[in-house]
């Protein structure tokens, strides 16, 4: 006797299929329309304008300065919550994804709060050591690191809750502190998760617009990325704007085809 | 002095571990029992893996864990070496790098914790392995790189937990003789948790049977093997076990000349189970069989079955059905002829 199959035996409903093809249509047009109107003959002397390269170069070295930050205090983090057991380790848990929800200008304007030349952490910065953060590019890193550090908190914390905790064991049992373990066992078991969570954190950075330009502004050269580069452009020249959004498009592929076995693989 | 001496009270969940004994140094033992009967519990425990909930544990005349006194060593600062059932090999480093994992843990140089790797490799005859990573060696092999890496910390008390579990039969033959040389030339204690009566009798000089979390029964194995004190014990040496000295495919036991299926040379043991042992009234002929003549010394109900004890030039338990029994009018004193296939018997060197 023969069984009918679900989903090769019958027709998908048109009233399924009909919204899902729109639903794709209305994420993909838009950038079909971006790559239809980048203005590809002038391309290559457009990519090497000064404003555009200064952009480009201060972009790559803030996102990749923040995603370093993000490393040192978030894989801590994530060993912390993945590994010890301690009181109100589920709020920490919330607290860490707050910046994920919080809408970023949001994010700024607290950053401006706390470490802000009268903030409670930068008034007391600028006159110890004179060191200001808003407006500078350290500022920029520091609003970068702030959106980006949940996405590599939360990719750590998963691999390190999947990771056999048993090779950690087998690392006491041989004398090494729990220090000697995370370095040298608990680490390298976990790199690829580590190095998904920074590509994912560092292209969350290059990509941050609104706590970058609330607590850092827009000044060319020093806290101008390439987000708030493709913005100012879009009022006076249309063609550099589409040239820098076709450069972060391009990366954003990049990272999502690098990323793709680990993240947007369906079981 | 006694160089182990514990009494370990574990609780998991509602299941709870109390179990007392002592070793001496040189000495191995095993920890024999049933799946769950609490033994990788006493593991985790005597390696510090598992606070004690009561109870005392003392490795080389330190207490490392005493509750009531508030005493607690963690597991890094105890001497204490294990080599877990799947071996967990860093994945990441060499043979040699995992080796040379625990002295470099304990403070040496890289180059003195290197030389020890090498030294420690070469004694588990596994040199030329040492930049092979885990997942490049064979069973047998990462098993003794577990060991030589158990070994290269020096500890006083050594664990193994199921070391021959992950092995198939034919290299866990191998390993299992390997494994017994290399520890009869550790100075330490060694416990050896297992559920296979084989492992155990082979490998250990004493034996400990744990059932549901308490000793049901110590001492050598002659002494386990000859009373078995539970149905759990009984079945676990449920074997008929000869050692001889062996020639290619026979062995001289007693006078008698056992023909088997697995080629040893030396000493060696010969096993198989009663059900393996048949019993016929005239003498069985033509077939490659290990015959010879017994008497009945006793018959007992063995599950659905019945045990017939057999005397003779070698002594055997046979299980036939009672329906053969009954065939046979097999009663206490009868004259019968006992016979065992080649391909029925296990050998092992000793």
């Amino acid at each position: 006797m023969r069984t009918q199959r679900r989903g090769t035996g019958s027709r998908a409903p048109l009233v399924l299929v009909l919204p899902a093809a729109l639903g794709l249509l209305f994420l993909v047009l838009p950038l079909a329309g971006l790559l239809l109107r980048v203005p590809w003959t002038d391309l290559p002397s457009r990519l090497t304008e000064p404003s555009v390269l200064a952009a480009l170069r201060l972009s790559l070295l803030t996102a990749t300065a923040a995603t370093a930050v993000c490393a040192a205090l978030g894989v801590p983090l994530a060993w912390l919550l993945a590994r010890v057991e301690f009181r109100g380790r589920k709020l920490v848990r919330a607290l860490v994804t707050v910046p994920l929800v919080l809408p970023p200008v949001v994010g700024g304007v607290a950053l401006l709060l706390v470490f802000g030349r009268r903030g409670l952490i930068g008034e007391w910065l600028d006159r110890a050591f004179g060191i200001t953060l808003p407006f500078t590019t350290a500022g920029v890193i520091v609003a970068e690191a702030f959106v980006a550090m949940p996405f590599l908190v939360i990719a750590v914390e998963g691999a390190l809750r999947g990771a056999d905790t048993r090779y950690e064991e087998a690392a006491a049992t041989l004398g090494a502190s729990r220090w000697t373990t995370f370095r040298r066992v608990t680490l390298p078991l976990v790199a690829p998760g580590v190095a998904a969570g920074a590509v994912l954190c560092w292209a969350r950075a290059l990509g941050e617009f609104g706590a970058t330009i609330t607590f850092a502004g827009n000044f060319p050269g020093r806290t101008q990325t390439m987000p708030l580069a493709v913005y100012l452009a879009l009022e006076n020249d249309l063609d550099a704007a589409l040239v820098l959004s076709l450069i972060l498009l391009v990366v954003s592929v990049v990272i999502l085809t690098s990323l793709r076995d680990r993240w947007i693989a369906t079981p | 002095m006694t160089h182990l001496d514990t009494r370990i009270v574990a609780t998991r969940g509602t299941f709870t571990v109390d179990i007392a004994f002592t070793a001496e140094a040189g000495e191995v033992v095993a920890l024999l029992g049933p799946n769950g009967a609490g033994k990788t519990t006493a593991l985790r425990a005597l390696a510090g893996l598992l606070p004690l909930g009561e109870g005392r544990i003392s490795i080389a005349g330190t207490t490392v864990d005493e509750p009531s006194t508030r005493t607690w060593t963690p597991p890094e600062r105890r001497r204490v070496g294990v080599v877990f059932q799947d071996y967990l090999l860093f994945p990441h480093l060499s043979a040699r790098e995992n080796v040379a994992f625990g002295p470099r843990s304990r403070g040496a140089s890289r180059s003195a914790a290197r030389e020890q790797a090498d030294r420690w490799l070469d004694r588990v005859g596994l040199a030329s392995y040492s930049q092979h990573r885990p997942r490049q060696l064979s069973g047998g092999q990462a098993q003794r790189v577990a060991l030589a890496r158990a070994l290269a910390t020096e500890p006083d008390l050594l664990l193994l937990d199921e070391p021959l579990a992950a092995l198939d039969a034919r290299t866990r033959l191998e390993t299992r003789s390997r494994l017994h040389k290399d520890l009869v030339g550790y100075a330490g204690t060694t416990l050896l948790v297992t559920h296979d009566p084989i492992d155990a009798l082979v490998l250990a000089d004493r034996l400990i049977v744990i059932e549901e979390g308490r000793i049901v029964q110590s001492g050598d194995a002659e002494a386990i093997t000859a009373r078995p004190r539970t149905d759990y014990v009984a079945r676990l040496v449920g074997l008929n076990l000869y050692r001889g000295m062996s020639s290619g495919l026979s062995v001289a036991v007693d006078g008698f000349e056992f023909a088997v299926a697995e080629p040893v040379s030396g000493e060696a043991f010969v096993a198989f189970p009663p059900s393996a042992v048949a019993i016929f009234v005239t003498r069985p002929d033509g077939s490659p069989r290990n015959t010879w003549p017994a008497t009945v010394s006793g018959i007992q109900r063995h599950g659905d079955n019945l045990r017939v004890q057999l005397d003779g030039p070698v002594k055997a338990a046979a299980d036939i059905t009672p329906a053969a029994a009954a065939a046979l009018r097999l009663e206490a004193g009868q004259a019968v002829w006992a016979a065992v296939k080649a391909t029925e018997t296990r050998t092992y060197p000793t």
